[in-house]
């Protein structure tokens, strides 16, 4: 079984054609993609609730369809407060490439606050639905509705979180390639959500108005 | 130091980002804002304003919904395919081929199901 | 009782009067602190927290992967046996020694722990160890994510069995289709063990998908194009990119289905608009991709084993590549074929049964690709060899029972039947796990340092092989007969005949695991004699074999540069493998860590506690867990240099063990 064809030399050395020292990685680089990755998985996990969302959106049960529950320019504010804070990020991003910790932090902070407003305005129309006996239970539409929504929301929540501890990792360390690497992952985290938001108003508000 | 030209890094041999200065980003920044804001608010307004009928309302909104997911990709998250992105690139394209086929897909399964066996029992809009 | 404390659960919960649960908890309980007191009594401890559980090494994780899919097949094969056992008794009318509500849950856990516990880790544990190695890698891109999604998988398994003896497992059958598994008609735990132990091992896989797409995408050796990547990375980037697309679904689709039973919303319930159909829509839409994610690694597996040991290069790299990438994509467009008989109609029907037929090309492609490589080769017919040609044997009728099924008409009438039982054994048992004990008995001179007993290994493949003939072929007379599956007692003394060759197959399978088992105890007995020195004990042609067996935890020295396909054949060709450099770097190594058992910890605890509806400690341990990532992304003491006087002691070992051996 052990066949040995190798032909085992102990020749003096010859320059290095084979081998090289330690390659180089970029760490920030390999980080900055497998979090991307990770963020495609994210997206099909979304894609999977929308496809929910889509077949369900007419079972109402003889329950509120969207044109009875949704409002509009309750949702456009909403959608401004995501925008805005998308925006937000981008200039903490530019903060961080001009090495400017401060205002990177003042950039984070405005944008945990409307993130925060997302998150109190979507909390409080679905409290405000479950109050008029519109809540989750009521139908697979509405089952489909707030599971599609809520999930957007607690990504969003959770984007806040991180956001939390990255001021602080920024507050202690500064802006090391370690933080502006952990910014980059941020800021494909939030535009990343952003981008659902925009399926989530165009396909749950507009077209259940329409 | 690094030079961050949004979340991709393009890297050159040396793992450091290239090119980019900071006043063409805050550009790119505002200029995906502004249009993002416009393509939020002419759908909004088109429903809102109750005026034309679902059947070329929708259209539209799925369209410019496309649209604003576009700009994003290219004004927030600086896609523009060049070398440093290339897988970045082909994980996104093959998310979106898997997403098309999982919600097509479904959509075109559910629907003929329906209208096979469950006649009248769940409307379709 | 609800609201207590300790939610649903309570002493009723621990089936006393069932002798046979009983038993096999006791079994395990027994076995569990035997194994405690010989690590306690060796003083193993240290060792298995320090080298092992917080072990950061792709290699050694690949081997926890592996000893986790081992112990599940013993489990997973117990349970079949159960049923093989139980048809053979009860179809004269009798009633047998499994009650229904039992049989249920053996037929669902049988299902659950082979694909989810056995198959899924045992591929992810070849590709771990594997992998790193043929890119000339030092590890994995994210080697504290690979611990931490090791240990969620490993959580996944304790979940499913700790349900044997505290509450029970699901009876719906593997995938848990609603309405039964909703809890109008599932108001036990049953179907909560299922969710919560394939979520939180789900989590486990898809981060180790990231992982090692990554990894492949950016750590590969300089001058490794992904056209001169051996196929089994090949294989595995696929197969993870699969992962990453299609576990997702499955994640979405049981969160909606818990969203159901714990908050009473209506997504796959039979009222209120509820549509059932849309999960199993859903669950094939990852299901389908799911076989492919095991089947794939094992095509490269085999592609490697034929290669190695016929002696030549793989026959039609670049095609096998394409078809892999073919089959990669087309396995999203089939999954309505496992619901033809749903009633999509006649449109979908025909476009979802001409893509499977399609899908079938690729992969035969592959066949003759193997069966070229073999041509005029001088094949040496080792244990990793008899795998690879008991699966072309059996994996080319499994597939073409499965074309068969394609053809909706068909499978009008094979639906639900032995005989798609017997088709996806055939393709699973042929393809799977000869692929895995094929990859086993290769790769484990690599990761071990000595090989394997091959007579042992050779009567444990016969077993298996003539096995599996004898226990699933009387399936597909029975399928064609019209015997539906999962059927817990019947009346037929025409099948029952059939039903007793079946069990005698499965006995003989058994004869195949223990022969495993007696050749891992009797090789590692003889592993002096059994030593690998060389690291390169097959002729290999992959990186994989040109460091010392076990590798040093940094793998190479120095990172071998790439210029052809199977380099390390071709730097024995060309004489430059193996010399002795005059001096040696430090190498930047990541250190162990236990955040991956502590968090996987909190998860245990979180999906025990949501099972039995304990809600404080679910919230305590969910905060736990996220408190513990935090935690950890503070701690900056996370590498550590391997000394070049360390380095240059291994490097030096393996030069003498390989001067011994010239």
């Amino acid at each position: 079984m052990n066949i040995q064809t190798r032909p085992l030399t102990t020749a003096p050395l010859l320059p290095e054609v084979f081998e090289v020292e330690e390659e180089h990685h970029d760490a920030g680089a390999i980080t900055t993609l497998g979090f991307w990755i990770y963020l495609m998985s994210d997206c099909i996990l979304f894609a999977s609730l929308f496809a929910s969302f889509a077949v369900l959106r007419d079972a109402t049960a003889g329950g509120p369809t969207g044109r009875d529950i949704f409002s509009l320019p309750y949702v456009a504010v909403e959608t401004a407060c995501l925008l805005v804070s998308s925006f937000t990020y981008g200039m903490a991003m530019i903060s961080a490439g001009q090495g400017q910790k401060a205002w990177v932090l003042r950039w984070l902070g405005l944008t945990l606050l409307l993130g925060l407003s997302f998150v109190g305005m979507e909390v409080h129309e679905f409290i405000k639905l479950i109050g008029e006996g519109s809540g989750p239970e009521r139908s697979g539409f509405l089952s489909a509705f707030f599971t599609l929504v809520g999930t957007h929301g607690l990504h969003v929540t959770s984007g806040m979180i991180w956001m939390g501890v990255l001021i602080a990792h920024v507050l202690r360390r500064g802006l090391t390639d370690a933080n502006r690497t952990r910014l980059m992952c941020l800021s494909l985290f939030w535009h990343f959500l952003d981008i659902v938001w925009i399926g989530v108003f165009t396909v749950v508000y507009l077209m259940g108005v329409a | 130091m690094h030079e961050p030209r949004g979340p991709f890094i393009a890297t050159t041999a040396h793992g450091r980002a290239a090119g980019g200065a900071a006043h063409a980003d805050v550009r790119s920044y505002l200029t995906g804002f502004l249009l993002s804001a416009v393509l939020t608010f002419i759908p909004f307004a088109l429903v809102m304003s109750g005026t034309a009928p679902a059947a070329t309302v929708i259209p539209i909104c799925v369209a410019l919904g496309v649209a604003q997911i576009i700009v994003h990709l290219v004004y927030f998250l600086h896609m523009d395919g060049s070398s440093g992105q290339t897988w970045n690139t082909a994980a996104f394209v093959f998310t979106f081929v898997v997403v098309a086929i999982l919600v097509a897909g479904s959509l075109w399964v559910m629907y003929h199901l329906d209208t096979n066996m469950m006649p009248g029992m769940m409307p379709t809009g | 009782m609800t609201g207590g404390m300790m939610g649903k659960l309570s002493m009723d919960a621990i089936p006393l009067h069932q002798p046979i649960i009983m038993g096999a908890v006791g079994l395990m309980v027994v076995g569990g602190l035997g194994l405690v007191a010989l690590i306690t009594y060796f003083g193993f401890w240290r060792a298995l927290w320090f080298d092992w559980m917080t072990s950061v090494d792709h290699k050694k994780i690949g081997i926890m992967y592996i000893v986790l899919a081992l112990v599940m097949l013993l489990r997973g094969f117990a349970d079949a046996i159960m049923m093989r056992t139980q048809q053979a008794l009860a179809s004269t009318g009798g009633a047998g020694y499994l009650p229904p509500e039992h049989f249920d849950q053996v037929f669902t856990a049988h299902g659950v722990i082979m694909i989810f516990f056995m198959a899924m880790p045992f591929i992810v544990g070849l590709m771990n160890i594997a992998m790193p190695l043929q890119i000339g890698a030092r590890d994995v891109a994210f080697p504290y994510l690979n611990n931490l999604s090791f240990w969620l998988t490993a959580v996944g398994a304790l979940l499913v069995n700790v349900s044997l003896g505290v509450g029970e497992f699901a009876r719906t059958g593997w995938l848990a289709y609603p309405p039964l598994s909703e809890i109008a008609y599932s108001p036990g735990v049953g179907v909560d063990y299922y969710i919560w132990a394939l979520q939180i091992a789900g989590i486990g896989t898809l981060l180790s998908g990231v992982n090692m797409i990554t990894t492949i995408l950016s750590m590969r050796a300089p001058g490794m194009t992904l056209m001169r990547m051996p196929i089994f990375s090949w294989t595995a980037l696929c197969a993870n990119m699969l992962i990453v697309a299609a576990f997702p679904i499955l994640t979405a689709t049981l969160a909606m289905l818990s969203l159901d039973r714990y908050l009473g919303m209506h997504f796959f319930t039979n009222d209120a608009g509820g549509n059932p159909m849309m999960y199993i829509n859903l669950i094939w839409a990852w299901g389908h991709p799911e076989v492919y994610i095991l089947i794939l690694p094992c095509f490269g597996v085999f592609s490697e084993v034929i290669a190695t040991f016929s002696g030549k290069p793989l026959f039609g790299y670049k095609s096998m590549v394409y078809a892999t990438i073919c089959i990669t994509i087309l396995s999203f467009v089939v999954w309505l074929h496992h619901f033809f008989t749903m009633g999509s109609g006649a449109d979908v029907n025909a476009f979802f049964g001409i893509t499977t037929m399609i899908i079938s090309i690729p992969t035969g492609a592959k066949i003759f690709n193997w069966l070229f490589t073999m041509y005029r080769g001088r094949v040496r017919f080792t244990t990793p060899v008899l795998w690879t040609i008991g699966f072309m044997i059996t994996f080319t009728i499994g597939g073409m029972t499965g074309v068969l099924m394609a053809v909706p008409p068909a499978d009008y009438v094979l639906h639900n039947s032995l005989f798609l039982v017997a088709h996806f054994h055939n393709a699973i048992i042929g393809g799977v796990v000869f692929g895995c004990m094929a990859g086993f008995s290769y790769w484990f001179p690599k990761a071990f340092g000595f090989t394997l007993d091959e007579r042992l290994g050779k009567i444990s493949f016969w077993c298996w092989f003539v096995g599996f003939y004898i226990a699933f072929m009387p399936l597909y007379v029975l399928g064609l007969m019209g015997m539906t599956r999962r059927l817990d007692h019947l009346d037929n003394p025409v099948w029952h005949a059939y039903l007793v060759v079946a069990m005698c197959g499965a006995l003989l399978i058994a004869c195949g695991i223990a022969a495993q088992l007696a050749q891992i105890a009797l090789s590692i007995r003889n592993r002096a004699a059994l030593r690998d020195l060389t690291g390169d004990p097959w002729n290999g042609r992959t990186l994989e074999w040109a460091v010392a067996s076990p590798p040093p935890p940094y793998n190479f020295a120095r990172t071998p540069v790439v210029t052809t396909r199977d380099a390390y054949w071709e730097m024995k060709r060309r004489g430059v493998a193996h010399r002795p450099f005059a001096a040696y770097r430090p190498i930047h190594m990541p250190r162990n860590t236990g955040t991956g058992v502590l968090i996987s910890g909190c998860a245990a605890l979180m999906g025990f506690a949501l099972i039995w509806h304990i809600w404080w400690l679910a919230i305590i341990s969910f905060a736990a867990a996220i408190s513990l990532a935090i935690i950890h992304s503070f701690d900056e003491d996370r590498d550590y240099y391997v000394s070049s006087d360390e380095v240059a002691r291994d490097e030096d070992r393996y030069f003498e063990q390989l001067g011994s051996q010239a």
